[in-house]
């Protein structure tokens, strides 16, 4: 009865009582993430000098690129799974990623809006002249 | 007797469950902790990232990222980030096989590689400012360097830490205290390239692009 449902450190790809000694498939994994980051972040350099492409497309293509490629890290070099064993380690993530899409959404949002309802630059530097016709 | 017949055929769900097998291996309390940690370092770089998503095109009349960003430079940094992060990982098997040599050589590549990022980087920076680009000259250039140059400093943090980690290596050997500290440091390191990831494609892509 040693084994237990211990849970796996983030960064370990299994739990600490069967950490591998020899490394062989581990370096395998190491190697796919490497291939797959070169080929996303090789994709994102091209998508954003090329003129094959839509214009306005680009930056949503750009940002799902960039999506997939954490994705990549996180499995492949921080080894975060969907295992049972990692259950804490992906809350933990979901979280973080529920504060991050918070703050940079609202951000963006309530900024954006901010600037719609500004009067135009125009008319504040008029704003002076236009009262002294009247 | 009956009971204990029972008892030879628990399969893997009715082993003791993580609640109930006592404390948790101090490897995966560290670990976990060290996760939550990089996850608020990761809230705070969004807080960086949305201030320059907002600030973007506030450049006061001078340069935009258009004009100033290197895409060479760029994609040099991006590649020397991505193998240095290939490297930590496999410093950090070389560590689980206790593997002393391979995970010297490891961490000399992994500190190599870092330190030509930031080379880069500070030479990205001075050519800025060399150009009349400074933080002080618009809201947009404000936001570039707190965002960048707060990525900057955590690398040359990392590169600091990863020193401290060899010395205490050579010194103390194979410890678990010390390869505590080594799984905290690839974490932080893989860490780095992730946020690297949204800092390229945000900062210098779109800006290009746009």
């Amino acid at each position: 009865m040693t084994a237990t449902h211990y849970d796996r450190a983030p960064g370990d790809r299994s739990r600490p009582a069967e950490l591998p000694r020899e490394a062989s498939s581990g370096v395998l994994v190491y190697t796919i993430g490497l291939f797959l980051a070169a080929i996303l972040t090789a994709t994102s350099f091209w998508a954003a000098n090329t003129s094959l492409l839509w214009p306005p497309g680009v930056p949503l293509g750009l940002a799902a690129l960039a999506i997939t490629q954490i994705g990549i890290h996180l499995v492949f070099f921080l080894h975060i799974t969907s295992g049972p064993d990692s259950t804490n380690n992906v809350l933990a993530l979901a979280f973080g990623v529920l504060i991050v899409a918070l703050v940079i959404a609202g951000s963006l949002w309530i900024m954006t809006n901010l600037n719609e309802n500004m009067m135009p630059s125009s008319e504040l530097m008029n704003l002076h002249a236009t009262t002294n016709r009247h | 007797m009956n009971i204990a017949v029972a008892a030879d055929h628990f399969d893997a769900e009715s082993l003791p469950r993580a609640s109930e097998a006592g404390p948790a291996p101090k490897r995966v309390v560290v670990a976990y902790g060290f996760w939550i940690f990089l996850l608020s370092d990761i809230v705070m770089f969004s807080a960086l990232f949305a201030g320059y998503a907002v600030l973007m095109h506030a450049t006061a009349g001078g340069s935009t990222g258009a004009e100033l960003f290197n895409q060479v430079s760029v994609a040099m940094e991006t590649a020397c980030l991505l193998a240095s992060s290939y490297t930590c990982g496999l410093m950090s098997l070389a560590i689980n096989s206790q593997r002393r040599h391979a995970t010297y050589l490891g961490a000399v590549f992994t500190f190599a590689l870092g330190a030509a990022f930031l080379a880069l980087e500070i030479r990205e920076f001075a050519s800025m400012v060399a150009l009349g680009a400074t933080p002080e000259r618009s809201a947009f250039l404000s936001a570039f360097f707190t965002l960048v140059g707060c990525h900057g400093l955590h690398v040359g943090i990392g590169l600091l830490w990863l020193t401290i980690m060899m010395a205490q290596l050579a010194i103390q050997g194979f410890r678990p205290i010390v390869e505590r500290r080594l799984l905290c440091f690839s974490l932080f390191w893989h860490a780095l390239d992730i946020i690297w990831v949204g800092l390229f494609t945000v900062v210098y892509l779109m800006g290009v692009s746009s």
